[in-house]
């Protein structure tokens, strides 16, 4: 336990002495602001609430995560570092929980900067703060399924932008899956089960069900799962390329 | 008791090409074995396995007596390891990088500082403490991954070319610090400079396509090269070509031939020619700067066993 909080701390202390945190953070805010006030009318609903800041979480995500994502193990396997960190007393499987629980700590740190909406939506009526409270814990557990999804398929190249080509791919698979698009895609042939799977994946519906403040176990063992997954694939890639 | 390093029967394929082909040794407290090869010859493949990164093909590495396949982690803990290519942190700072290493040594507080002090004094980079890695030159950012493997002040040390990059100055101080740290531990060095194993070695192993192509201490291994107890005669063009028929009438002279400095007399393999060779040089009434005997050159030991046969330039002599 102590040395993957000692890597952790590694890790995350590592982004805000790079200009990753930073711009990371600026643009997450200005693009979700942007979104949530232009494209969501914010004020013009007038409804005291944060569904229109929510609904593009998914969206933003999808593109923004990964960026944070890909570097987490190619670069290791680029720059070499990953023969000095895996021959210290240190397994396969701490270091990818410990670099997976910084990079979630860290966009747990840009999610819980949007509080101004909060206080926003607040100040100007009365919003029933449990729904707000059921979003953010979706949407950060929702960042940490998309993390999952990077840090895994950062390990599957040396290159920083395969690494995220991949895994933005990979995170729009998860996010569309039960979206009218795929669903109609698939239900002339397939069974209803095979439906019914495919449209449960979807992180979109699943998110949608938290936000809503329906906080249903479910959703969230759903987005636990694709995190244990693909943590699960990322330790056993990260042993097998790691000399590559 | 078990040596500190006993390596059996190592193989390691990638894809069609062997890289390690059945490479056994061991290695005592108190060894400093030198590894060398050429530039793919499969130094830093089996440095790699026996760190524990690479899993071999076949065969097994024990750190003293611990198989570092059976207990990875516990194997690891008093070995220290300087990878190829000095990897590190740029982001960080050589302080920061150095207090990570000591967190994962299991090393806090007070000890930490203690270690990390020692360590840098070691390694003398007490002037860039604070500055981030990535601004480092090659030679402090290799002292860095030098400082990270001597934290813990391990008993078995493996260092992939700890003197790359390095200035005269440097490689001098590394050697002596490897030579300080020598009686106390089992270490591993790979490199390329052949003179480092002259300085620091007490055994070397020359690796080519994989293999051992041969294995004995620095004089042991100068000692087969054909250049080993020559005749070495420093003088002017016209006096070595007036010596040569005599040199060459000698019993146990395989030839003698022109170089930049005189002439080199190549003898028969163990034969002592010094003696009769001065005898010549006084006969003859000819005056000349030097004579000395030659040790032989690892230079060519190095290239004769290390240049596939037919193709080997084995002993020929004064290339520069």
């Amino acid at each position: 336990m102590n040395v993957i909080w000692i890597l952790f701390r590694r890790e995350f202390v590592s982004y805000f002495i790079t200009p990753i945190a930073y711009v990371f953070i600026v643009f997450f805010l200005g693009l979700l602001g942007a979104m949530t006030f232009f494209l969501g009318g914010f004020f013009d609903r007038g409804q005291a609430d944060l569904a229109p800041f929510f609904a593009f979480h998914t969206w933003l995500y999808l593109l923004l995560i990964p960026a944070i994502s890909m570097r987490l193990w190619s670069e290791e396997r680029q720059t070499g570092t990953i023969e000095l960190l895996l021959t210290l007393p240190v397994s396969a499987t701490q270091a990818v929980i410990a670099k997976f629980l910084a990079a979630w700590a860290f966009a747990a740190i840009a999610v819980a900067l949007t509080f101004p909406f909060w206080i926003t939506v607040n100040y100007l009526g009365e919003p029933d703060n449990g729904i707000i409270i059921a979003g953010y814990v979706g949407s950060l557990v929702m960042v940490g399924a998309y993390l999952a999804i990077g840090s895994c398929l950062s390990s599957a190249s040396k290159n920083q932008v395969i690494a995220f080509v991949l895994a933005v791919l990979v995170s729009l698979l998860f996010t569309v899956a039960g979206t009218p698009l795929v669903l109609e895609l698939v239900s002339g042939w397939a069974p209803a089960l095979v439906i019914d799977v495919i449209a449960g994946l979807s992180f979109i519906a699943n998110f949608d069900a938290i936000s809503k403040g329906v906080l249903d176990l479910v959703n969230l063992i759903y987005f636990l799962s694709v995190m244990t997954l693909f943590l699960f694939i990322n330790i056993i890639l990260v042993n097998l390329l790691k000399a590559r | 008791m078990a040596a500190m390093i006993e390596v059996e029967g190592l193989c390691k394929r990638f894809g069609s090409i062997q890289a390690v082909v059945d490479v056994s040794f061991k290695v005592e407290r108190g060894e400093v074995l030198g590894f060398l090869g050429p530039n793919g010859a499969g130094k830093s493949t089996a440095m790699r396995m026996i760190t524990g990164f690479l899993e071999p093909d076949s065969g097994t590495v024990r750190l003293e007596g611990v198989d570092i396949q059976d207990q990875p982690i516990a194997s690891r803990q008093n070995l220290g390891y300087m990878p190829e290519g000095a990897p590190s942190y740029h982001e960080m700072t050589p302080l920061g990088f150095l207090g990570f290493i000591a967190g994962i040594r299991g090393f806090s507080g007070s000890e930490a500082e203690d270690r990390i002090a020692t360590a840098t004094q070691q390694t003398q980079l007490g002037s860039v403490l604070y500055q981030p890695i990535d601004t480092l030159s090659r030679g402090f950012k290799r002292r860095v991954a030098l400082a990270q493997a001597l934290l813990h002040d391990p008993e078995i040390l493996v260092l992939d070319e700890p003197t790359d990059g390095l200035d005269p100055n440097q490689k001098h101080e590394v050697r002596t610090l490897i030579q300080e740290m020598a009686p106390r531990k089992a270490i591993i060095i790979s490199t390329h400079i052949l003179e480092e194993v002259d300085a620091v070695c007490s055994r070397a192993i020359i690796i080519a396509h994989g293999r051992i192509v041969a294995d004995g201490t620095p004089d042991e291994l100068e000692s087969r090269s054909d250049r080993h107890m020559g005749v070495s005669i420093t003088a002017t063009r016209e006096t070595c070509q007036q010596l040569m028929a005599g040199i060459n009438a000698l019993d146990g002279v395989a030839e003698a031939e022109l170089d930049s400095r005189g002439l080199f007399v190549k003898p028969v393999r163990g034969s002592d020619i010094l003696d009769p060779v001065r005898v010549v040089v006084g006969q003859s009434g000819l005056s000349v700067a030097d004579i000395r005997v030659e040790r032989g050159r690892l230079e060519d030991v190095f290239r004769a066993v290390t240049i596939p046969s037919g193709t080997g330039p084995s002993g020929t002599g004064d290339r520069p």
